[in-house]
């Protein structure tokens, strides 16, 4: 496994709103005071229309920057919060991403190291020459009790790698993962919320010791000691932790990186992965970076930044996705958004949005991948595809060959904020989005605040949920245009 | 060769229910309300009506789907029976249904009775409903005002028109309309209001507030049509004769959904339509010729923008035309006459022929504290769907000499 295995690329992904952690123990300090202690800095907060399957593809466009998705021929999905327990969650994340459907793929979950443990498949796969560019792309979006700890602890958020053997950015050195049946938390099937035990156990009996005997492990395969150690990768939300940890193995207190609790929480099993990702932004040609992963067990990896790291395509990343950022500091927002509140919705919600799967299968690359259709004789791109060209002297039958749209250049034309049609986040902005190369349709908006748009802006489209059916527990997907990073 | 639809079809007679928030009555009673009216007008037995056309859009709020609907609650002869859908456009398209039979030749006497019961949802605004398997799937979340509105930035962003003029000139439509209203007894909405009240009003869509988006409501309205010879030999030589001048009918075809050709700032299919009218109805000077105007004020900017759209303003212009007053019931061409969609509310099915019943009743000086002096021509707009998609229906009707 060692010695050509590697990161070739990387992303991840931060929802923009931020929860300020002092709203939430504020609005709960009546009923339990010590949240206060816990309320510093701020949380990701996913939008309504936000999951671990929107959040993990937009790490993975993020990951594919300079990259071709007809490329990758091996996907895996990581995720404790799995928008489906039956239903390939990594086959719609593979169409968002217009991926091959010549490809293996599979999903990940049970654990808060499923993100690293599919690292480490994903890299088997690699390794035996069964994949050549490998994505794996990982979030979570953990549901938590009012008032408890992990919800301020908790955030939403995801991250990406490619994995191959060419243009290694970071390359795997080794990697050591014991499996231990300890059940700091668990949540059964069906539960929406976790049960945690007592959390001076999880931390002197399960991270003290668990953790160092699968560090030991990597350090003995590799040959790697601690102090050869540049980059920490520790994630967890108890004080002193990972400083503990790092004095037992040998590795310098001040590789120990930080964790994000200030800036986004854990974002569950794809913390170590977004934690990662944030090393390597930040990480020297020859450093090493050694990630431990805990959940039922531990997964230590060790990575050494090569050469090409330093030229690698621009993305957005840790950084970026940080620095687009707002502040929420409506709690109730956040508890409406995760399903804790009953809010009066009104008649209007009681549409029932029941799907001809037939319909979604025929139109897929439209639906879920932003694919029309370019007219071959005229010349224009159209959405979406339709067998008549809509060029106003063209009409030709059967010339339109797919077309992308997903990350073309966008503008503005028209808009409204409505605030009568049922919106989860009034209100509800939508408008003619015009693409520079041709095409245009009329499109929710997502993520922006009233009284920022107006026509001539640029957008950008990001995949989200469109709306949910609750009769019968499903959700269906479509593209949204936002405001692009720094607007 | 055809040579359109002038002066082929007289109007006979035409009713139209009270509109409103009828909670009193069902669809199948505002259709008899409507009839019996047209009925009287017309001067004929129901024995006579040799064809119909019945016009709803929102069919399973109220009659349910097919002809029957109009032909059991009218007890219609077992005659051809025809529902027509066409958005907001069904009670124009349902009157073009009846006028072609009889300018065919295939009739005498033909109906056309558009109805709505939109009062049975629960809630207000109009309802939602599933457009198909696929839309459902990527359409915009929009309402209608959020969808009519759009119309706004971008006439905004094209002319240079500031928030707060653009605000003032839609607020104007409003206000004109509301005074007209408040003369028609047959209005849902009959008070007058001010500037202020619409511009401070709560937005619904932005810029739309409250007072820039019609009603809900319930109503219905009918007309009987038949050849101008037998209305002659009806009415008698002395009568004024109604004919129809003009009946176009625009429909988008995805070019402005989907092609960058179109700006957003107007109707497409308006345009088109009144184009192909005023040579129907051998208009040429619009701005002169046209007396009066009703047209689809589903959102006071529809309005506006369809002033250009039918060639009385300019391009650009209309917000100043509104502003002058240019539009009002003492202006070169009063819209709105009778309060429109605003102070009656838009029981969509029956709004098309309710257009045409106000130009009827002007034309015969019948239209009593809102006469108008001595017109001639009356056009009607109706329009459904939504700027980017749409419907889009000019009818022109006049004095049979004009």
């Amino acid at each position: 496994m060692s010695g050509e295995v590697g990161l070739v690329s990387f992303g991840a992904y931060i929802p923009r709103r931020r929860l300020d952690r002092k709203a939430a123990a504020s609005a709960n300090a009546w009923f339990n005071p010590g949240l206060m202690a816990a309320a510093k800095g701020e949380r990701a907060m996913a939008n309504w229309d936000e999951d671990a399957i929107t959040m993990a593809v937009e790490a993975g466009r993020d990951c594919l920057t300079g990259f071709g998705a007809s490329d990758v021929d091996h996907l895996t999905f990581a995720s404790t919060t799995m928008p489906f327990t039956d239903r390939q969650n990594a086959g719609i994340a593979a169409l968002a991403l217009e991926l091959s459907e010549d490809i293996a793929s599979s999903d990940v979950t049970s654990s808060q190291r499923a993100g690293t443990s599919a690292l480490l498949a994903t890299a088997n796969a690699v390794g035996a020459g069964s994949a050549e560019n490998a994505l794996i792309i990982c979030a979570d979006k953990r549901k938590t009790r009012a008032a408890s700890t992990h919800e301020l602890h908790f955030g939403d958020a995801g991250a990406a790698f490619l994995l191959g053997t060419k243009n290694v950015i970071a390359q795997l050195v080794g990697s050591h993962s014991v499996t231990v049946d300890f059940v700091d938390h668990f949540r059964g099937e069906g539960e929406d919320f976790d049960y945690n035990w007592e959390e001076r156990w999880i931390r002197d009996e399960g991270f003290a010791t668990i953790v160092p005997r699968a560090i030991k492990g990597v350090f003995e395969k590799t040959g790697v000691k601690g102090e050869d150690i540049a980059h920490f990768v520790m994630p967890c939300t108890f004080r002193g932790v990972p400083q503990k940890t790092a004095a037992k193995c040998g590795v310098n207190p001040d590789a120990i990186r930080d964790n994000l609790a200030a800036t986004v929480g854990e974002a569950g099993t794809a913390h170590a992965l977004l934690m990662l990702a944030h090393a390597l932004e930040d990480a020297k040609p020859g450093e090493k970076i050694l990630v431990a992963s805990f959940g039922q067990g531990c997964d230590a990896i060790i990575f050494e930044a090569t050469a090409a790291l330093k030229d690698s395509a621009k993305r957005n990343g840790v950084s970026g996705s940080l620095a687009n950022r707002k502040e929420e500091t409506n709690y109730l927002k956040f508890l409406a958004f995760n399903g804790l509140v009953d809010l009066e919705k009104g008649m209007r919600a009681e549409k029932d949005n029941k799907t001809a799967l037939t319909a979604t299968y025929r139109k897929r690359d439209m639906l879920y991948s932003l694919v029309g259709g370019k007219c071959s004789k005229c010349g224009t791109a159209q959405f979406p595809r339709s067998r008549i060209c809509v060029g106003p002297n063209c009409g030709e039958v059967d010339s339109q060959e797919p077309y992308s749209f997903a990350d073309k250049p966008a503008k503005i034309l028209s808009w409204s904020a409505d605030f009568l049609t049922y919106s989860m986040d009034p209100p509800q902005h939508y408008g003619m989005v015009t693409f520079a190369e041709g095409g245009r349709f009329l499109a929710d908006f997502t993520d922006v605040e009233h009284g920022t748009i107006d026509s001539g802006m640029d957008v950008r489209m990001v995949f989200r949920i469109k709306d949910f059916d609750v009769k019968r527990g499903f959700r269906r997907y479509f593209w949204k245009a936002t405001l692009p990073h720094g607007t | 060769m055809a040579s359109g639809i002038k002066d082929k079809v007289a109007i006979l007679g035409m009713g139209c229910s009270k509109f409103g928030e009828r909670w009193d009555m069902g669809a199948e009673e505002l259709m008899v309300e409507a009839y019996l009216e047209a009925k009287a007008d017309a001067g004929i037995e129901t024995s006579q009506i040799e064809a119909a056309w019945l016009s709803t859009h929102i069919e399973e709020a109220s009659v349910g789907k097919g002809g029957t609907p109009l032909s059991t609650t009218l007890r219609l002869p077992n005659i051809p029976v025809t529902r027509v859908e066409n958005f907001c456009a069904s009670g124009s398209d349902a009157f073009r249904g009846a006028v072609y039979a009889v300018a065919a030749g295939a009739c005498d006497i033909a109906l056309a009775l558009g109805v709505e019961k939109l009062k049975d949802t629960g809630y207000g605004g109009l309802p939602t409903n599933q457009p198909g398997t696929l839309m459902p799937q990527w359409g915009a979340n929009m309402s209608a005002p959020g969808s009519f509105a759009q119309l706004a930035s971008a006439y905004r962003a094209k002319h240079g028109v500031d928030k707060d003029t653009l605000k003032k000139a839609i607020g104007h439509v409003s206000v004109k309309s509301h005074a007209n209203g408040a003369k028609n007894p047959k209005a849902h909405l009959r008070k007058e209001v001010t500037e202020e009240q619409v511009l401070n009003a709560p937005i619904i869509a932005e810029p739309l507030g409250l007072f820039d988006c019609c009603g809900v409501s319930d109503g219905a309205a009918c007309a009987i049509v038949t050849t101008p010879e037998i209305a002659r030999s009806m009415k008698g030589n002395d009568a004024k004769l109604i004919t129809v001048k003009a009946l176009q009918l625009s429909l988008s075809n995805g070019l402005e959904s989907q092609h960058n050709s179109w700006d957003g700032t107007y109707f497409h299919t308006a345009r088109i339509a009144a184009k192909r009218a005023y040579d129907e109805a051998g208009i040429t000077k619009p701005r002169e010729q046209v007396s009066m105007m009703e047209v689809h004020d589903c959102f006071s900017i529809t309005e506006m923008v369809t002033m250009e759209d039918l060639f009385i303003s300019d391009e650009g212009n209309s917000w100043r035309d509104v502003l002058d007053g240019f539009y009002d019931s003492d202006g070169g061409v009063p819209c709105q006459i009778d309060g429109g969609l605003k102070c009656f509310g838009h029981p969509i099915g029956a709004s098309g022929l309710r257009m045409l019943y106000e130009m009827y009743l002007q034309l015969q000086d019948r239209a009593g504290e809102r006469q108008l002096k001595d017109p001639t021509i009356g056009l009607t707009h109706n329009l459904g769907g939504s700027p980017s998609q749409n419907v889009c229906s000019v009818a022109i009707i006049g004095e049979a000499g004009a």
